[in-house]
């Protein structure tokens, strides 16, 4: 039991960890786009390998768990959070990783002024992921309750990036290649924001056994 | 609405042995055809629980029980109610298998009968049959009842003696940690059992192990040091339960 015990401590902790790659991920491929700058593409991929590292050790370490500890309330509801908050945090990586290939292909293009709300969307992305990482860490359910809060404004700033970018499109037909890779930039900054939703989802679940999913959190 | 119907209650039950006080008021309420896992470190009073509901407690020496417990709303603790005529209403499977030694298997299911007053051999044997069959062991045996009841294995020794609790047809049927001394396959054909019993008679079981009560159970009972510390269903009680000390035993932290 001990052993078992210890073992979910390790669990959380390869979550914590694996969370820190995706925020380094995210931090290093956004910045190369605000800084026009190539070369953080390979420590992205380096990074990304590191969290395929984690994807398969924690879904290891949760099918180790659920064979021996046959785990009961808290200890099963962390076990099942970690193991969809490891998929969340997977395909976090690769829409990081996805931005950050783009942007080597971008820098060739004609460049985008940078809108406000770019960086706004950029910001509050990232804000999420790190929201969403420390309330998984310190149990803290006001926090991941505030991070899906602000799910919708990541949404509205896509929206409205989307729509500045077909404008700009339609003005200037030089933009359109460059124009298409911000919107594909926006929706993968999108999507990271949903799934920093389903961690925050998952650690309500945690603490309090209560399922936010699908407008849960509204009711 | 048969489903909703309450077939067990417990009012503000004690149970002593002498100056010991090993249950303390309880009160909880079993309906019809579910099952009910009582759970707890041992020495938590669970089995001197059950005993209570079929009036075994008292038996032993300076034990003594207040409160009530009414089986189909009637107490069986009111005075002038006969102890052995409840033991007949609630049949009991114990931790380790008992057939009668020096009884064939048929003998075995068929004493109770019996001891009812129930002589014609084709009424018994019909009951036997039904009782066997109910139990999931008829197959087993049907060409040897004429055989020592000890001569089974564990796990048939067990169905030998819930088919002997089901032959007076108790409502209720308790069952103190009935699979603790068998092997896993023959605890599953128990667990199965069960499942297939309850449409007929509502159980009371105690067992040591979380998974066979998340298993089996549609309400569990935690105890602890008598008292009844939380009592719900048993999806939420595995999943989410109310009280932290429910949590901590159900996880192992303690127990």
């Amino acid at each position: 039991m001990v052993e078992e015990l210890k073992n979910l401590q390790q669990l959380k902790n390869f979550l914590a960890s694996m969370g820190g790659y995706v925020e380094e991920s995210l931090k290093q491929a956004t910045q190369a786009l605000i800084d026009r700058n190539p070369n953080n593409h390979e420590n992205v991929e380096k990074i990304e390998q590191k969290i395929n590292e984690c994807h398969l050790q924690v879904d290891q370490t949760c099918m180790n768990l659920l064979a021996k500890l046959s785990p009961f309330a808290s200890d099963l509801r962390l076990i099942l959070a970690c193991y969809k908050m490891n998929n969340d945090l997977e395909r976090m990586g690769d829409h990081a990783r996805n931005i950050s290939r783009g942007t080597s292909q971008y820098l060739s293009k004609k460049e985008i002024p940078h809108e406000k709300d770019f960086l706004q969307l950029i910001n509050e992305t990232r804000s999420m992921v790190k929201d969403s990482l420390d309330s998984f860490v310190n149990k803290d359910i006001e926090k991941a309750k505030e991070v899906l809060l602000r799910d919708d404004i990541v949404d509205e700033l896509k929206n409205t990036l989307t729509i500045q970018m077909k404008e700009l499109m339609k003005k200037d037909p030089d933009y359109v290649e460059s124009a298409l890779d911000f919107i594909l930039f926006a929706r993968n900054l999108e999507r990271i924001g949903d799934l920093a939703t389903n961690i925050a989802e998952e650690v309500i679940f945690i603490t309090s056994g209560d399922d936010v999913r699908h407008g849960g959190f509204l009711k | 609405m048969e489903k909703s119907e309450e077939l067990l209650s417990v009012r503000n039950l004690n149970a002593w042995f002498d100056n010991f006080h090993a249950v303390k008021n309880i009160n909880l309420s079993v309906q019809k055809n579910d099952i009910l896992a009582l759970i707890g470190p041992s020495g938590c009073g669970k089995s001197t629980f059950i005993r209570c509901i079929n009036r075994l407690h008292e038996e032993v020496p300076k034990a003594r029980v207040s409160g009530e417990v009414l089986i189909q709303g009637e107490n069986i603790y009111d005075r002038g109610t006969d102890p052995v005529k409840v033991r007949r209403q609630v049949g009991m499977v114990f931790q380790k298998p008992n057939p009668f030694p020096g009884l064939t298997i048929f003998e075995n299911v068929a004493i109770g009968l019996k001891l009812s007053g129930i002589k014609r051999k084709s009424i018994l044997s019909e009951i036997v049959e039904k009782s066997l069959k109910q139990a999931a062991i008829w197959e087993e045996v049907k060409d040897k009842l004429n055989q020592p009841g000890t001569s089974l294995s564990g796990g048939q020794q067990q169905r030998l003696c819930i088919a002997r609790a089901l032959a007076v047809n108790p409502p209720i049927l308790l069952m103190d940690e009935p699979t603790s001394a068998l092997d896993p396959i023959s605890t599953a054909r128990i667990e199965d059992l069960l499942q297939e019993l309850k449409k007929h008679v509502t159980i009371v079981i105690v067992t040591h192990n979380m998974q066979q009560a998340s298993r089996v159970s549609s309400k569990t009972a935690f105890f602890l040091m008598g008292d009844l510390v939380e009592f719900g269903d048993t999806s939420l009680i595995f999943t989410k339960p109310k009280v932290t000390k429910t949590e901590e035993y159900i996880t192992g932290r303690f127990g």
